[in-house]
């Protein structure tokens, strides 16, 4: 918010570095092996990162660090079409997230229950929309409850988080 | 529903997103099943290689030469599932039956995918990508 007019320095690094944290949390969780049965379930580790962007540095940094994360991530462990994926389902959560946190009527496990449950939406569908499909809509319903219940655990431990970090702990 | 100040008034506003995300979820799923698009047919891998594909719709059964061993894989009534494996750990036969687009079975030790796809994804017998 303070030092519009200059290049601050503090503010690149604290970027760099939580950026590099949700890159970090993207391969951990890639190393966990698939053991529930349904394929794309995930536990969303990074999304810790972003609640923590949104309530911690704004709206705009939340989304910065997911796009960045997630472009990243693609090049270094998958393809244009899991970036595609990745995309669609990062954004559309993180936009759900900021709107939810903008109301200032909810708890931040309930924005990210939201956020889990919508990136599994905007993921599926992105990926009707590519196949040409609606076979796969039973795997949007088992999803959307998974997400939910990933998104629980995810708010949960962002907000112990949040919750013990100062106000402005990066600018 | 009551008007309480306490806890509850705090969370008001949360117990109805999440509510209403439940009932939007559980519409969804109720559409999926009702409108549910089973799978058209079952497509076996061995060590990444489409090595057959079969209709659902047609009750059979498919011994499957595996790496290191067969499996027998049943087709009834619109479902698919391993009926017998001579591998150790019998996961494949614990896996159940699937009958819906996208699910699978998998033997590890065999090298063996079971997959149901949907209709017109016959030839599909190469992965795009993973998504992760």
């Amino acid at each position: 918010m303070n030092k519009k007019s200059k290049v601050n320095v503090k503010r690149i690094s604290v970027y760099g570095l939580i950026t590099a944290v949700a890159i970090v949390l993207s391969w951990l969780e890639s190393q966990i092996p698939p053991f529930f049965p349904v394929p794309g379930m995930k536990i969303g580790l990074t999304n810790i990162i972003v609640i923590i962007a949104l309530y911690k540095m704004g709206s705009g940094s939340a989304m910065a660090v997911n796009v960045l994360r997630i472009v990243i991530v693609s090049f270094l462990f998958g393809g244009p079409s899991a970036l595609l994926y990745s995309l669609s389902g990062g954004m559309l959560s993180t936009l759900v997230m900021i709107f939810l946190k903008w109301t200032g009527k909810f708890k931040t496990v309930t924005v990210s229950i939201a956020g889990g449950i919508f990136h599994n939406v905007g993921q599926i569908l992105i990926a009707m929309l590519m196949m040409n499909t609606t076979g796969i809509l039973w795997y949007l319903a088992v999803l959307w409850f998974t997400g939910a219940a990933s998104g629980a655990l995810i708010g949960i431990l962002a907000s112990l988080i949040v919750k013990r970090l100062p106000d402005k702990p990066f600018e | 529903m009551k008007k309480g100040k306490g806890i509850f008034g705090k969370i008001k506003f949360d117990i109805l997103l999440i509510s209403v995300l439940i009932a939007v979820g559980a519409v969804v799923l109720l559409f999926a099943f009702l409108n549910g698009q089973g799978g058209a047919y079952v497509q076996i891998k061995v060590d990444g290689r489409v090595t057959a594909v079969c209709p659902l719709a047609e009750n059979r059964t498919v011994t499957i030469n595996g790496i290191n061993g067969t499996n027998l894989l049943v087709i009834e009534n619109g479902e698919a599932y391993i009926g017998e494996a001579d591998c150790p750990d019998k996961l494949c036969v614990n896996q159940g039956k699937i009958s819906m687009t996208g699910q699978s079975v998998i033997c590890l030790p065999h090298r063996i995918v079971v997959e149901i796809t949907g209709e017109g994804q016959k030839d599909n017998s190469e992965i795009d990508v993973i998504v992760k």
